[in-house]
C-alpha cells in the first residue's frame, strides 16, 4: 500500500475518532476552543509520531525474544515514560513551547489513541516508514475532527436545545452528524 | 471527593457493590469509557463481553492497586497502576483468546485498549489507592457490572434497530428493514447521546453541562490546568 493511500485512509475513510472510537474523552472534552483543539491536536501529532518510532524497535526486541505478548504492557510504559521525559525536558529548554503544547501532554498519557495506533502498526504488519505515515495520518485525522467539531460545538452553544439533552447529549448527537458527513468518504479507496 | 462524603453517610459494602450499577453509573453518568462504548456495541454480545472483560481487569487492578496502596510511592503511581491494569488485560487477552476466539476477534484492538480505559485508571485513583481491600473489589464490580449494564443496553438498541436481530433472535417486522446507519459509527453516538438524555429525564437531576474533571482520569496530573487554559481562551 503507498504511503499517500495510508495517508488519506488515515485521515478521511477511517477516521480516527468519528469511524474508529479512539480518543472520544479529549475529542468531547477538548474540543471547545478552536485554540486547545489546535493545541491537543498538535501535541498527539508529536507524541504519536515519537510513540511509533519508539514502540517500532521496542515490538522487534520483543520478538527477538519471543514474548511479543507483553507488547501491550511494554508499549504503554514505554509511552507514558517518554511523555513525562518530554514534559520535563520541555519545561527546561523550550518554556514558550511548553506552554503551548505542555498542559496536553499528561492528557495524552491515557489517550487511547496513541496506543491504538502503535498496535495498529504491528496489527496491520506496516513498517517502519509504514508506520510513521500511518501515526502521522492518524495524528493529522484527530486534529482535523478535533478542529471540525469545535466549530460545530460553538453553534450549539447558542441553539435552543430541550432540558434534558443539554450539554453532553447534544453533544454527542452533534458527533453523530458530523461523523455521518466522514461516511461520505468510504469507498474513495 | 464525593465518595469520602457518602462512604461517612452509608459505610456498607452493599453500596460499594451498588453504587456503580445505576446511581454512579460509570458510563452513562459519569461519561467515562466512552471509546469501547461506542466501539464494540454494534451487537449486544460484544457489549456483554467487552463489559465483563473490563470487569475482570477492573476487580483484580482494585484489588491489586489496594493491596499495594503503602508500597507505591506517589510520585510515581499513575504509571504503576497502568502497568497492573496492563499485566491483567494481558491475561485476560490469552484466556479470550484461548476459549473465546470469535469475542476475541470481534473486538480487537479495543481489548488491548482495556488498559487505558479511563474507568479502570479512574477508579484506582479515586478509590482503590485510598480504601481497604473489601471495598475496592466491591467497588470494582459494581462499577464493572454497572459497565456492562450500559454496553449491553447499548449494543442490544444498536442491534435490534440496525439488524433486526437480538442476540440472535430474529425480530419480526424489524428484520426485514433494518435501519444499518445504527450500527454504522455516526448511530453510535446518537444512541449513546440518546441514552445520556433518558437516564437525565428519569434521574430527573440537571444534566452534566459538560465533562467536568471530577470525571477525568487525567484530574490528578492536570489539576484542572486544561479548564483554565480553556477559559482563558488560550
Amino acid at each position: 500500500m503507498s504511503y499517500v493511500m495510508i495517508l488519506i485512509g488515515c485521515v478521511f475513510v477511517n477516521n480516527v475518532v468519528l469511524s474508529q472510537f479512539m480518543g472520544i474523552c479529549p475529542f468531547l472534552g477538548v474540543s471547545k476552543q478552536m485554540r486547545s483543539s489546535v493545541g491537543m491536536g498538535a501535541a498527539v501529532i508529536f507524541v504519536m509520531l515519537c510513540a511509533t518510532a519508539i514502540t517500532y524497535p521496542v515490538y522487534k526486541l520483543l520478538e527477538k525474544f519471543e514474548i511479543t505478548y507483553l507488547k501491550t504492557v511494554a508499549f504503554i510504559l514505554v509511552i507514558a515514560m517518554f511523555v513525562q521525559l518530554v514534559e520535563i525536558i520541555m519545561k527546561k529548554l523550550m518554556p514558550p513551547l511548553y506552554k503551548a503544547l505542555g498542559v496536553y501532554l499528561p492528557l495524552i498519557t491515557t489517550n487511547c489513541a496513541v496506543l491504538g495506533v502503535t498496535i495498529g502498526n504491528i496489527d496491520n504488519g506496516y513498517n517502519f516508514l509504514q508506520s510513521l505515515t500511518n501515526a502521522l495520518g492518524t495524528g493529522l485525522a484527530f486534529t482535523l475532527a478535533l478542529l471540525l467539531f469545535s466549530g460545530v460545538r460553538s453553534a450549539i452553544e447558542d441553539s435552543d436545545f430541550p432540558e434534558t439533552f443539554k450539554g453532553v447529549p447534544a453533544t454527542l448527537i452533534a458527533a453523530s452528524i458530523v461523523s455521518l458527513s466522514f461516511m461520505g468518504f468510504t469507498g474513495i479507496i | 471527593m464525593a465518595d469520602k462524603n457518602e462512604k461517612t453517610e452509608k459505610n456498607s459494602n452493599l453500596y460499594e457493590l451498588t453504587k456503580g450499577l445505576i446511581k454512579q453509573n460509570p458510563t452513562l453518568v459519569g461519561l467515562l469509557g466512552m471509546c469501547p462504548t461506542l466501539a464494540v456495541t454494534t451487537m449486544a454480545k460484544n457489549g456483554i463481553g467487552m463489559g465483563l472483560a473490563t470487569t475482570f481487569v477492573l476487580v483484580c487492578s482494585n484489588l491489586v492497586i489496594s493491596l499495594l496502596k503503602n508500597v507505591i510511592p506517589k510520585a510515581v503511581r499513575l504509571p504503576c497502576f497502568i502497568v497492573v491494569i496492563a499485566g491483567f488485560v494481558t491475561l485476560i487477552e490469552f484466556l479470550m483468546k484461548g476459549y473465546i476466539p470469535d469475542l476475541y476477534n470481534a473486538l480487537g484492538v479495543f481489548l488491548s485498549l482495556i488498559t487505558v480505559n479511563c474507568i479502570i485508571l479512574g477508579r484506582a485513583e479515586a478509590f482503590a489507592s485510598k480504601n481497604k481491600v473489601l471495598p475496592s473489589i466491591l467497588d470494582g464490580l459494581g462499577m464493572g457490572l454497572g459497565f456492562t449494564l450500559s454496553l449491553f443496553t447499548m449494543g442490544s438498541v444498536r442491534e435490534i434497530l440496525g439488524t433486526g436481530s437480538w442476540m440472535g433472535l430474529q425480530i419480526p417486522v424489524l428484520c426485514d428493514h433494518p435501519m444499518t446507519i445504527f450500527i454504522m459509527p455516526a448511530g453510535g453516538f446518537f444512541v449513546l447521546g440518546c441514552l445520556i438524555a433518558l437516564v437525565n429525564k428519569i434521574a430527573n437531576k440537571k444534566p452534566p453541562q459538560e465533562i467536568s474533571c471530577s470525571s477525568c482520569p487525567n484530574a490528578a496530573i492536570c489539576c484542572g490546568q486544561c479548564k483554565t487554559d480553556a477559559e482563558e481562551g488560550k
